[in-house]
């Protein structure tokens, strides 16, 4: 594939390095001219200089063939946004991935249609909510397309769910039960599957059903 | 009517006093509280100081009872999105945007959003001063 890395710091010079290395086409457009020297010691014709939003640059690092995936990973939310909609819009490249990072800006990228997108800060909460479960629901994958999210439960003794089957449940409406784990075996859960202490489950639910899915399962 | 003015430098705070002048309730939002100053001493329009690229920010100003919107900080791609935000989430009919550079100005153009180029207008203004030159100097010659 020919991949366009827009911004050669920490993220895109590594990204850079790893997909070359995966025997990619690449080309890094890095706007600092210190880092720009370095990376081009080391990457020689595969790095440009400039900035990524400026479509002149753009054009020279080969966006009108135009690359199979354009990365968005320069360290400002703006800049990507607008790198991955001249990229998609104005040139037809097929598949974008953004860096998001504050993630306050998430919402903006998802208004605005840039997808799919990475954001560090996020997915190391997830992976710290993931340890430290503060309210027993533990999100695991959001499907942004699909606007649905993946979330897992741990029951235990007092939960309202326990000892009952999964038909027996007064779960919310936009909300399924996918797979239940005990003693490190899953299976998938269907009407008359039981829910016991102990067990972890894995849902499907809409966002905003959080709550009524907690109170469901774990806490009454 | 009621207009935000995000970005208060040179050209944000002089369009906030002008529409303020000409009867409009406006609001500027600024990164920098000191910039408040270019507003003049008798401004009594509103100031929120935060990043525009901020809805919550946007909301402070107001931006939900706004009739337009201008977007004018230093940032080209700041702007871009903000007006965006504006014309997308907020669903304000009149968004104006300042961009420097004209080729990304041109593009978001034809997507739907009004940028105006101080670039280009600078460009063709000179272009058309230096003709007219040549115009008298031939006159002259003449």
């Amino acid at each position: 594939m020919y991949i366009l890395v827009a911004g050669g710091g920490k993220v895109g010079a590594n990204l850079a390095r790893a997909l070359i290395g995966m025997g990619h086409e690449v080309t890094v457009i890095e706007q600092r001219q210190d880092r720009f020297d370095k990376l081009e010691e080391e990457l020689e014709h595969q790095v440009q200089h400039g900035d990524a939003t400026e479509i002149y640059v753009l054009e020279r690092a080969g966006i009108g063939r135009p690359p199979d995936l354009v990365l968005g990973v320069t360290g400002d939310d703006e800049d990507n946004i607008v790198i991955c909609q001249i990229a998609r819009e104005k040139y037809g490249v097929p598949k974008v991935i953004a860096r998001v990072n504050d993630p306050r800006n998430q919402e903006t990228f998802d208004l605005l249609g840039i997808s799919p997108t990475v954001s560090a800060t996020s997915t190391i909460l997830a992976l710290v909510e993931h340890e430290v479960p503060e309210h027993g629901l533990i999100h695991l994958l959001d499907l942004r397309n699909e606007n649905l999210e993946i979330v897992e439960v741990q029951i235990d003794k007092s939960s309202p769910s326990a000892g009952k089957t999964v038909a027996g449940l007064s779960l919310p409406q936009e909300s399924r039960l996918i797979s239940v784990t005990r003693d490190g075996q899953s299976e998938i859960a269907v009407g008359s599957t039981k829910l016991l202490p102990g067990d972890r489950v894995l849902a499907i639910l809409k966002p905003g059903w959080e709550d009524e899915f907690r109170r469901a399962l774990i806490s009454a | 009517m009621k207009a935000i003015v995000v970005g208060c430098g040179r050209v944000g705070s002089r369009v906030a006093r002008q529409l303020d002048r000409s009867g409009w309730e406006v609001t500027v939002v600024d990164e920098r509280e000191d910039a408040l100053h270019r507003l003049g001493e008798n401004w009594t329009g509103g100031f929120v100081v935060g990043h525009g690229i901020d809805v919550g920010v946007l909301e402070r100003a107001g931006i939900e009872e706004a009739d337009a919107v201008v977007v004018a900080t230093n940032g080209d791609n700041t702007n871009l999105v903000i007006g965006q935000v504006a014309q997308k989430r907020f669903d304000i009919q009149c968004v104006v945007v300042r961009i420097l550079d004209p080729a990304r100005a041109e593009f978001y153009a034809t997507r739907g959003l009004r940028t105006v180029c101080p670039t280009s207008t600078a460009i063709s203004v000179l272009t058309d001063a230096v003709r007219s030159c040549e115009v008298n100097r031939e006159k002259v010659a003449g």
